[in-house]
């Protein structure tokens, strides 16, 4: 009897060894190690605001990434305001649910430098997203905005033609951002090739509609032969297309603007005439590389701050002309399937 | 000041001072800068301090009271927000439009009553039912910072409106201005409100309404903000309510306060706010035309104020009552 049984234990563990051997030659350690690194880590978003494109978008891609891995995705919403987001930060960092990797939409070059280097010393991965930094995060991923400055150049160059003013007004954002400075440089850099065409002027809007509609409406006064003018955010490019429609200047001015690729903010607003341009951030690749940047960064092991990577989103200046379905992204769809679940 | 209400030259007071600035940046840019004498860019100087001067004739009706409205500039983007937001998403438009008036009528009502009747300082009744508003709005009614004027809706058209080549908000500011005008010198109520700004007490003893005035005042001037927010709105084709955050609330303190409206009550009108509207207008082209950058134009329009301030500070020393009373 006792025989038997040891002959049955045997088979069944035969049978068990032979039907699990095929499966221990396809046991990939991949997935093991991935879940074991990823699994239950934290990842927040800290934008300048919740409530705009830009960060919606982001939270919408990163959110369903890292929830598929298991990990948990929080935002922060400063509204703007620098010391809000600053407090957004230094909470997190000291709080007990201190977040593995803190992503950072800076509002200039250095408000948030020293928060930084306090959350990696803490053992956070910092990634920077579309604003620059003087600071060495584990990883900037965003436009590289002196290259964005010169493809927008090239496309109000190309707007205006070789038969026309060749007068330029800029509207800049402001004198701190670094996404504002940058842009200028790179405009300035296509245009000092192309010295017949000149920058009649260039006042700021402080990234306000109201404030562009005001200062486009007074450059356009001055120099009503502009061919072409470069707002610095199709946030407040709302307000240089109400004054170039109001000096009923439609069609003759090619305004040239930059923004997240939204529907409703740039590839409408190609489609019916307001932008002759619009170099547009591929937003769904933008997010796909910080989600890939966050899972190396996971499972490399190494300590937050001893890397640098700069991963440079592909820009593009899309034209009414070259505008397919999928050329934008939509806000209101992303919404939609957000208050579907 | 005389009969007729024209500064009285041989006392100048700050009124004077900036009126005269006014004047002197006026000839100088026409004389210096090509164009700005054009006619078309004296019509963008005034259009573009409407909407800041349309919310100074609402918070001079209120300070002049002695008081003052810090949730002015939160009412007009975050009214004009929602109404817009109930538009996108279906709300028939009279439905809409009952809910948004409704609705600035209710907070104009709460800083009217929390300020008369609970005796709160007007500056942390108006700067909390500010934070309010926003805080409410965009965190309940709407779902993003920006929201766009549908298609072909009559705030769309509005924004397009032109009687001579004069955009509409001009007009609208002048008639408001007018309306305030004729309410603050002719009415009884108007005239009310001096007396109770300048001796809240005196004035409840002789039989002034005092507190339901009070509650007036901040009505009006919700409505005066839902107005200029229409007017933003029709213009961008979008409000962003990212404007409450701006310099936008101390701009409009400050074009009523540099065109001599004291924050102590009882002094001040209209034509104080056109002053001070008309100096931070022709400021603000002068420097736009000459290029020069933002962080230079904020020190300018600083120094100018402050050196208008100062000027008025030596010609007319605090007296006795401002010294009891004290400003807000």
């Amino acid at each position: 009897m006792r025989l038997l049984r040891t002959l049955m234990a045997a088979a069944t563990a035969l049978a068990v060894t032979a039907f699990a051997a095929p499966s221990l030659a396809a046991d990939d350690p991949g997935p093991a190690a991935y879940a074991k690194a990823l699994n239950g880590k934290r990842v927040m978003l800290v934008p300048l605001a919740m409530g705009f494109d830009l960060a919606q978008g982001w939270a919408h891609y990163l959110k369903k990434e890292v929830e598929a891995w298991g990990g948990t995705f929080e935002t922060r919403d400063p509204n703007w305001v620098v010391d809000a987001g600053a407090q957004a930060i230094t909470d997190a960092i000291a709080s007990d649910t201190r977040p593995d990797v803190l992503i950072i939409h800076a509002p200039d070059l250095n408000s948030y430098s020293k928060l930084m280097k306090k959350a990696q010393a803490a053992g956070t991965y910092v990634l920077l997203v579309d604003n620059p930094a003087n600071f060495p995060a584990d990883a900037f991923v965003g436009s590289d905005w002196d290259k964005l400055g010169q493809l927008e150049a090239e496309a109000a160059i190309k707007g205006c033609g070789e038969n026309s003013s060749k007068k330029i007004g800029l509207v800049q954002g402001d004198q701190a951002n670094s996404s504002s400075l940058y842009q200028y440089a790179g405009i300035m850099k296509v245009l000092e090739k192309h010295p017949d065409f000149q920058v009649v002027a260039k006042p700021d809007s402080n990234w306000d509609a109201t404030t562009s509609r005001n200062v486009t409406t007074t450059m356009l006064q001055q120099h009503p032969d502009i061919c072409s003018i470069i707002d610095f955010w199709d946030g407040d490019a709302t307000g240089a297309s109400a004054a170039i429609r109001d000096a009923k200047l439609d069609g003759k001015v090619f305004l040239v603007t930059t923004g997240g690729g939204e529907k409703a903010a740039d590839c409408d607003k190609l489609q019916d005439g307001t932008y002759g341009a619009v170099v547009m951030t591929d937003l769904a690749r933008q997010s796909g590389d910080m989600n890939a940047i966050i899972k190396f960064l996971l499972q490399s092991g190494q300590p937050a701050g001893t890397s640098h990577t700069y991963i440079y989103t592909l820009e593009k200046a899309t034209t009414k002309a070259d505008l397919k379905p999928d050329s934008c992204w939509d806000l209101k769809a992303l919404q939609a399937e957000a208050a579907a679940k | 000041m005389n009969a007729i209400g024209w500064p009285n030259w041989r006392r100048l007071n700050q009124e004077g001072i900036v009126f005269a600035i006014a004047i002197l940046l006026f000839a100088a840019a026409a004389l210096g800068l090509p164009g700005f004498l054009a006619a078309d860019n004296l019509v963008a100087i005034v259009r573009s301090v409407s909407v800041l001067g349309i919310l100074a004739l609402g918070m001079a009706v209120v300070i002049i009271g002695r008081g003052i409205d810090l949730s002015a500039v939160a009412i007009m983007a975050m009214s004009v927000a929602w109404y817009l937001q109930l538009l996108n998403t279906g709300t028939s438009d009279g439905l809409a439009f009952v809910y948004v008036l409704a609705g600035v009528l209710a907070i104009g009502l709460l800083n009217g009553f929390l300020v008369a009747y609970a005796d709160v300082p007007a500056i942390f009744v108006t700067l909390a039912t500010g934070s309010f508003v926003f805080g409410y709005v965009r965190s309940q009614l709407i779902t993003q910072d920006a929201v766009p004027v549908p298609g072909g809706h009559w705030v769309e058209l509005l924004g397009g409106v032109r009687f001579l080549d004069i955009p509409v908000e001009v007009f609208v500011f002048a008639g408001l201005a007018f309306l305030v005008f004729l309410f603050l010198r002719y009415t009884k109520w108007g005239r009310f409100i001096y007396f109770a700004g300048d001796n809240p007490v005196a004035a409840r003893n002789i039989g002034v309404p005092v507190r339901p005035m009070l509650v007036l005042r901040y009505v009006l001037s919700a409505f005066v903000a839902l107005i200029a927010g229409l007017l933003t709105a029709a213009s961008l084709h979008s409000i962003n309510t990212r404007i409450v955050n701006s310099t936008l609330l101390y701009d409009i303190v400050l074009v009523a306060v540099i065109g001599g409206i004291g924050l102590s009550g009882g002094r001040g009108g209209v034509r104080n706010v056109l002053v001070g509207a008309a100096l931070i207008g022709i400021l603000l082209n002068a420097m736009t035309i000459i290029d020069i950058p933002l962080l230079y134009q904020n020190l300018i329009k600083a120094a100018i104020l402050l050196g208008a301030i100062i000027v008025d500070g030596i010609i007319n020393p605090r007296d006795e009552q401002t010294t009891q009373q004290g400003d807000i």
